[in-house]
């Protein structure tokens, strides 16, 4: 099959997470990325290690985020290479880079020069808080962005205080709203022929992902989230029972639905509450009575009797049951990449299919420069 | 101009995910339209977060659904059927999200499409795929979290806790919009049509790529700190921490000069940098008791000057008060067919420097179907 994107070319100047995603899922729907490193030391990213992982001298999230991209090294305050750097800007379709606002004027590579050069260019920049306003100069990094955004007070009880999504949840939505704006930006150019510069930052695509709930609070004289204070609880704008209970060996999920028929089957009595809107108002008190019945039975008891009962309800898995269950062997999410030394490294695939096919690619995280020489000669840089 | 101005999208799809996918199209320049059954429509109108009726509906249904237009449509009927048809013959994009065989039994399947509309680009969100064992369980946020392993991040050590938001609703949308854009940017090159299929699982294993990565490399299952967690594979100082006037961020800095920068010489015996990994907990503990004897600004006027990445915690109150958050600009008033207003947050996505803004609220179930079925007839 041929990919949708075979054919583009996307030169990545951005470093760490949020651009480098979405040169990733370029990749995978067909570009061809080459990253735009400075020589020997590679993008910051490949510094920046979680658990203290490092693969072939790079971290091992870096190789995660930067499988199936090519790496040209180029010092950019050097006259030189920044030359060549701009011959092959005058061949891409796309770049993107998350450097702080001024940083690629002082260059010599921000949008309107780059036009210059290449006038069909789609110009990608992520900043942090936007270009302008007293926080574009401060560190875009996930959890200040997390934090200053409101996203703190949507999970766990409200007890636990503010209590931060615990993965890089800002940068991901970052770096696939960047994706989406390419692919726009790209359609719109086929139609003028024009190049289009996209704009994204951390901060407006974490606050686009509440865009419910922050919906909800525009509209309701601006109630601040009340988390419940049962221990599970999943949503502080839904009503019981939605959360995560304790049962006899485990625990287990409960979604929303019909709170008299969920308490009817699992034998609470909840007919106290006959009226719907006190599902949200008095949801702690029946949040408590769902729970105490709920540790009377294993997960695996329960589940026998809500499923059959239409309760949308389920296990709780770790990644050692959730990796190695059917369902996700079904899907082949599961890929391997080939490193340079022969090894294989274990990731997850795009999560995209086209025409049925599933998107796969062995190719590993480039070493820094390691196709300066190749790109050089096919791009007539020297 | 916008991007996919010009183009045509019917959107059968429901509650949250394929929706949110419409509302970026919808955005960036598309028609949207909606296709709902009669009386009832799109579940999500009275799918009510918080007790809150805007207009009649939820206040969800109102965020994903503006900018977009309402035609009701029986799939079941036979005339209903052809109308919709015809209105599929002219359209860009087809897209939905029913569980697995539902859109093969009333015939609007992606070969039943591609029968009258060879170019079309067809999206589709599942659960879980359309094979496996969990094919058929309900694809809801919730369950979807608990399966694939996402509540072991979030919170302190212990029990699951949930991201609180319906995350992979969100991104299951967004990879859709991913996969469609792709596929309308190959269309217009080589004029082929497309079959995205994207599922709230794939999604969910998505978001998680590093931690998997980490889980797959050492065998290791995540493991949260036992306080001021914010990311269970980061050592301290990450994570947020009470002042004596509320709480702030702290995301990197090495251990011996914070101890230097707040002053906290029981930080001092941490200066190995493998320790601020190893025994986290205890440092975590002596900053949490440290921090908490000064205010939030007292502690980032140390830090921020020193290039410590750090940050205040704020609500959403305080965040819109704050001129960070006004000069955005993030907020928009919409305008429903009625006269009614409210305000949402706009596109996140910047063009040419311009915000992408519409003033096209939530449309009224039904509302465009009679002109819809006129411009149909006026092109026949």
């Amino acid at each position: 099959m041929h990919k949708p994107l075979e054919g583009l070319l996307v030169l990545e100047f951005s470093q760490f997470m949020a651009g480098p995603t979405a040169g990733l899922r370029l990749a995978d729907l067909g570009a061809r990325v080459i990253k735009i490193e400075r020589p020997v030391k590679g993008e910051a990213g490949r510094q920046i290690a979680i658990r203290n992982i490092f693969v072939n001298g790079d971290s091992l999230v870096f190789h995660t985020i930067n499988r199936n991209k090519e790496s040209y090294a180029a010092d950019l305050k050097d006259p030189a290479d920044l030359e060549r750097v701009k011959k092959l800007i005058a061949q891409t379709d796309v770049m993107t880079h998350n450097f702080r606002p001024g940083v690629m004027e002082k260059i010599g590579l921000d949008y309107e020069k780059v036009k210059a050069i290449n006038p069909k260019i789609v110009y990608g920049v992520v900043t942090g808080y936007g270009s302008k306003g007293p926080w574009a100069l401060r560190p875009g990094q996930d959890l200040l962005i997390q934090s200053i955004s409101g996203l703190t007070y949507l999970s766990d009880t409200a007890n636990a205080g503010p209590v931060p999504f615990g993965l890089a949840v800002a940068d991901i939505m970052c770096g696939s709203h960047l994706a989406q704006g390419i692919l726009a930006a790209l359609i719109k150019r086929a139609k003028t022929q024009q190049g289009v510069l996209i704009e994204v930052s951390l901060l407006e695509s974490v606050l686009d992902l509440q865009f419910e709930v922050i919906t909800t609070y525009l509209n309701d004289g601006g109630q601040i989230p009340r988390r419940s204070n049962v221990k599970g609880t999943g949503h502080p704008y839904l009503s019981a029972p939605y959360g995560i209970y304790q049962t006899a060996d485990g625990y287990l999920a409960l979604a929303m639905g019909d709170l008299h028929h969920i308490g009817n089957t699992i034998g609470t009595d909840l007919t106290a509450y006959p009226d719907r809107s006190e599902w949200f108002s008095k949801r702690d008190e029946i949040m408590a009575l769902i729970a105490a019945q709920l540790k009377n039975k294993t997960t695996g008891d329960w589940l026998n009797i809500l499923e059959p009962a239409g309760i949308w309800s389920s296990d709780i898995l770790t990644y050692a049951q959730s990796l190695e269950h059917d369902a996700f062997k079904a899907l082949s999410i599961k890929q391997e990449v080939t490193l340079p030394d022969g090894k294989e490294l274990s990731t997850t695939r795009c999560p995209i299919r086209i025409d049925h096919q599933r998107l796969y690619s062995a190719i590993p995280a480039p070493r820094p420069g390691a196709q300066t020489d190749l790109i050089n000669q096919q791009f007539n840089l020297v | 101009m916008r991007p996919l101005e010009d183009y045509l999208v019917v959107d059968f799809s429901q509650f949250l995910s394929g929706p949110s996918a419409g509302l970026r199209l919808a955005d960036l320049g598309a028609r949207v339209i909606k296709i709902e059954r009669p009386e009832t429509g799109d579940i999500c109108r009275h799918l009510y977060t918080s007790n809150v009726i805007m207009n009649g509906e939820s206040s969800v249904f109102h965020a994903i659904n503006r900018n977009k237009e309402s035609f009701t449509a029986d799939l079941k009927n036979e005339a209903d059927h052809q109308q919709v048809l015809e209105l599929i013959k002219k359209a860009d994009v087809v897209m939905h999200n029913y569980r697995p065989g539902v859109m093969e039994r009333l015939g609007f399947d992606y070969e039943s499409v591609k029968a009258i509309n060879p170019t079309v680009i067809y999206g589709e969100i599942s659960g879980y795929g359309d094979e496996g064992p969990w094919k058929d369980k309900p694809g809801q946020d919730l369950l979807l979290q608990s399966l694939t392993g996402l509540t072991w991040l979030s919170g302190n050590a212990g029990g699951p806790v949930p991201m609180g938001l319906s995350i992979i609703d969100m991104l299951a949308g967004t990879h859709l919009a991913q996969g469609i854009l792709a596929c309308l940017l190959r269309r217009t090159i080589k004029g082929e049509g497309a079959l995205v299929q994207v599922s709230m699982m794939e999604s969910a294993y998505d978001l998680q790529f590093e931690a998997i990565t980490t889980y797959y490399y050492d065998g290791q299952l995540p493991q949260r700190s036992e306080k001021n967690n914010a990311h269970a594979y980061l050592g301290a100082p990450y994570g947020i921490y009470k002042t004596a006037d509320g709480y702030m961020a702290l995301a990197m800095g090495s251990i011996p000069q914070l101890a230097q920068l707040l002053q906290c010489e029981a930080l001092s015996p941490y200066a190995d940098g493998a320790s601020a990994f190893h025994q986290r907990d205890e440092i975590k503990g002596i900053l949490a008791a440290h921090l908490q004897t000064a205010t939030t600004q007292k502690w980032l006027s140390i830090l921020q000057p020193a290039d410590i990445w750090c940050a205040e915690v704020l609500n959403w109150k305080e965040l819109m008060q704050s001129e960070g958050f006004k000069t955005l600009e993030m907020i928009q008033e919409v305008t429903m067919e009625d006269g009614y207003q409210y305000r949402t947050t706009r596109c996140p996505i910047r063009i040419d420097g311009e915000l992408l803004t519409s003033s096209k609220g939530s449309p009224k179930l039904g509302q465009n179907t009679e002109s819809i079925l006129n411009e149909l007839s006026a092109k026949a």
